[in-house]
């Protein structure tokens, strides 16, 4: 609880910083901030429980247990890893520095009101932080006219997928009579089969939140908005975002809807099929780099809604786990990719040409991610999706997971088209020069990859 | 609860939100001004806000009213956002039809 208020804290800073004219130690300022936030996090592990905030009890709104505390903590450190690259990336536009990041500081808040949910208000209030803040950013180049559709697109879409899971909200509220997850499920265990208004909310709610991870058929927005925002909001909407988002989804579908599983499972077993081949097929005619890492999120996300699937066996340590891995391999990519967008001034795949040549130790560090999100082991990536597709085989899916093997298989074509783009072409002669802190981002990045890949049992199971 | 209010089923404000619901998402669909499909957007939201305040009123539950103060408040940040992205978009092209952001295509 205490975690979200000093988030905000720092947001906020971050605005006065500007009026006190402290641009230069912002970026500083605001990782010591998150480091001791992530202290503060660790510290509700011991103690959750209740909030309780000036007396009031707060748990109808809020509740900090042991899965929320764990996606803050991978939350907080995914944010970190984007500040680190944040500062050099907005160099050309001091005079906006304090705001981007405080607003980058406000989708954390966000993030942190989805992963600790217990209200149906929370939850769209949180959806609502994370959505307006990202519309901002991902038009934030201001004469560049890509950035302003990629930004207006998103907001269309967003705000009708905001209308959509409002009128869901509505309808449970009207049948169930409380915004409560504890009544809800209860009310959806005792007579939620029965109960058309109760069933077409969920499904309302169940579609805007398949809006937002962009699952198949509600992705068209994705790849677009993926290319024209600058390069780290991209990063950050592939990342940190997509992580809330389902880590909320899964908190509605476990804490609220778990007694109309059997109605809401086969709208999801369709949508995971389709998101997983369509992503994966589309992927493959990809040029532009952050369409293809656009697509492959979908792709991703399908496998993801696999863990949705099987909330039966408590499988939020396999999404915890696989969030975890894709957040590194994806912010271990972007890191790499940022500087070459900046030295080639192209943001397709032959930006890539050579580099295995040029840059041996960036190219090594990229294939590396690329092999993680492919799910090549021994990188993080692998076991991600061991863990996910051994819970839906538990709960008996078995087809769906074969056709996730085999879509995980094509998709490894496209990864390796950037890899063999780095060893197999001759580029052009611009010098990528990556400065200290995003090499060290990648060596992170990758780092810890490999560290999660050989030694699992340091996020697994912690749930 | 309010007594007056009660002498209207529930079932005729559902179907008129469900009506509004339905106007603003065929706005959404079919215009192509993006200051009316703004104005739609708002009326999915209002409608809501009826139902909301409709079975509020049946149930006894203030939590509902209070819900529907969050979306007004919400629906007014979302629109200054959306606006203001309106008007960069407009000074770089100098049209409001959603029909010129063919920009980002496969």
């Amino acid at each position: 609880m205490y975690t979200l208020i000093y988030t905000c804290g720092l947001g906020l800073l971050c605005l006065v910083a500007e009026i006190l004219n402290l641009r230069k130690l912002l970026i500083p300022v605001i990782l010591a901030g998150l480091a001791a936030i992530f202290f503060v996090n660790y510290m509700d592990w011991q103690m959750a429980g209740p909030v309780i905030l000036g007396g009031i009890d707060m748990s109808h709104m809020l509740q900090v247990d042991h899965f929320a505390v764990a996606f803050n903590a991978i939350l907080i450190g995914a944010a970190a890893l984007l500040f680190t690259l944040s500062g050099n990336f907005y160099k050309d536009e001091p005079q906006h520095l304090s705001d981007y990041l405080a607003i980058l500081i406000f989708i954390l808040c966000g993030a942190m009101v989805l992963t600790s949910f217990t209200s149906l208000v929370m939850l769209f209030l949180g959806i609502e932080i994370v959505s307006i803040s990202l519309y901002i950013m991902a038009g934030s180049r201001k004469f560049d006219i890509r950035s302003n559709e990629a930004g207006f697109k998103y907001f269309l879409m967003g705000s009708f997928a905001s209308a959509i899971l409002l009128f869901g909200i509505a309808l449970i509220y009207g049948s169930a009579g409380s915004f409560e997850l504890p009544k809800i499920a209860a009310y959806a265990a005792a007579s939620g089969m029965a109960n058309p208004m109760f069933l077409v909310g969920s499904l309302l709610m169940v579609v805007a939140l398949l809006f937002k991870v962009a699952a198949v058929p509600f992705h068209f927005w994705s790849p677009d908005v993926y290319e024209g925002s600058p390069s780290l909001v991209t990063t950050m909407m592939a990342t940190l975002v997509k992580i809330s988002f389902f880590a909320a989804f899964y908190k509605l579908m476990s804490g609220g809807l778990l007694g109309i599983d059997g109605y809401t499972s086969d709208i999801l077993v369709l949508v995971a099929a389709a998101t997983m081949i369509i992503g994966n097929l589309v992927a493959l005619t990809q040029d532009n780099f952050k369409r293809l890492l656009a697509y492959s999120g979908i792709s991703h996300a399908g496998y993801m809604l696999l863990a949705i699937l099987s909330i039966k066996t408590n499988s939020s340590s396999a999404l915890f786990f696989y969030g975890a891995s894709y957040m590194l391999a994806t912010i271990g990519a972007f890191a790499v990719a940022i500087p070459v967008f900046n030295a080639t001034g192209k943001e397709t795949i032959d930006a890539f040409d050579g580099l295995g040549r040029k840059k041996p130790m960036l190219a090594g560090l990229l294939t590396m991610s690329m092999l993680s999100l492919a799910g090549i082991p021994p990188l993080a990536g692998f076991l991600g999706k061991y863990y996910i597709f051994s819970e839906a085989i538990k709960n008996g899916y078995v087809v769906l997971t074969v056709l996730a093997v085999l879509a995980s298989i094509v998709g490894v074509y496209y990864y390796f088209k950037v890899i063999l783009a780095m060893y197999t072409k001759h580029g052009d002669e611009s010098d990528v020069r990556p400065t200290m802190l995003y090499t060290l981002v990648m060596l992170i990045c990758v780092g810890l990859s490999l560290l999660l890949g050989v030694w699992p049992g340091g996020l697994m199971g912690i749930i | 609860m309010d007594q007056t209010a009660q002498l209207v089923p529930i079932n005729w404000y559902l179907l008129l939100s469900t009506f509004l619901f339905c106007i603003g998402v065929m706005g959404v669909l079919f215009r192509r001004n993006a200051i009316i499909i703004l104005m739609c957007i708002e009326l999915m939201l209002n409608s809501v806000n009826l139902l909301l305040v409709a079975f509020s009123a049946y149930s006894g539950n203030s939590d509902g009213q209070v819900f529907v103060f969050f979306i007004m408040v919400v629906a007014a940040a979302e629109v200054a956002v959306g606006l203001a992205l309106l008007i960069s978009i407009y000074r770089n092209i100098g049209s409001t039809d959603i029909d010129v952001l063919n920009k980002l295509k496969w």
